[in-house]
């Protein structure tokens, strides 16, 4: 293991520890979706990976 | 019939003081985006070594996470924003040059940056076609974001090729729930700071075309 990867490991916990907090707080005060609300999210995302699957074929 | 015409003035105000969020930053967002390339065209020039990426990130992110807010309001925080996003274009250079070094990395780069702009064009339109509210996704992106950051800390002891190719799959499609939710909050009032609305699209962008990278370059090479 040399120390890229030890400096990057590092830094990857302390984003994760500095976010923790942001993340619980975003958990508790976030509105509940409806089913509506969501299938709004999904549809952008499937055609989005659509994409990507279609960009790995162009490559 | 005045509370009317006052309702519908104070409407009117927000709508147009959203206008001018949504313009500013998506200014702003062109501006640091050709920066970017200018920084990343410089660092490829001076042939500048595979820690650069990771020094530059590294800075990155601290900068925009510890000093940009403080300076957010001011003129400073866009020459904060610009230092940022140069710092970032800077540190792409020795990937690009790495992609650029395999036999098609000139259509893994090309596929990578049009796919990019075309999945940010394309969430960004639908969110401001709709104006869905998808301020609900923001506990769930957060927790998404922070379970790709354990999955690649563990991938950096475990080194497994396919678990890697599958977290730059699902940071794309978080970043994808990013520009929506970003976007949303434009539109809808919730960020009124352009200088933080740029950086978090920026940031966006800037994941999507790495992870892009990642999925084409291990996707593309045969051997």
């Amino acid at each position: 293991m040399d120390w890229m990867e030890i400096v990057s490991a590092l830094a990857l916990l302390m984003f994760i520890i500095v976010l923790l907090p942001a993340t619980r707080n975003m958990m508790k005060n976030s509105a509940k979706g409806t089913l509506a609300d969501w299938m709004g999210f999904v549809f952008p995302v499937v055609v989005v990976f659509l994409f990507i699957m279609l960009l790995v074929k162009l490559v | 019939m005045n509370q009317n015409y006052s309702t519908a003035a104070q409407g009117s105000s927000s709508a147009i003081a959203t206008n001018k969020v949504l313009r500013s930053t998506y200014m702003l967002l062109s501006l640091t985006l050709l920066f970017s390339g200018l920084t990343a065209a410089l660092s490829m020039f001076m042939n500048m070594p595979p820690m650069t990426y990771m020094i530059s990130v590294i800075g990155g992110m601290v900068i925009a996470m510890f000093v940009l807010p403080r300076f957010a309001n001011s003129s400073a925080g866009i020459g904060i924003v610009f230092l940022i996003t140069g710092m970032l274009g800077f540190g792409l250079g020795p990937i690009l040059s790495m992609y650029a070094s395999l036999p098609n990395g000139g259509n893994i780069i090309t596929l990578s940056l049009g796919g990019t702009g075309a999945i940010f064009m394309g969430l960004s339109a639908y969110a401001l076609a709709t104006r869905k509210d998808f301020s609900f996704m923001g506990g769930f992106l957060m927790v998404g974001f922070l379970l790709v950051l354990l999955a690649a800390l563990a991938n950096i002891f475990l080194q497994i090729p396919a678990m890697s190719l599958m977290i730059s799959a699902v940071v794309i499609m978080i970043m994808s729930g990013f520009i929506l939710y970003d976007t949303s909050r434009i539109i809808h009032g919730g960020e009124t700071n352009y200088v933080l609305a740029t950086i978090g699209l920026y940031m966006t962008i800037f994941n999507i075309f790495i992870s892009l990278l990642q999925i084409l370059g291990i996707m593309g090479n045969d051997d």
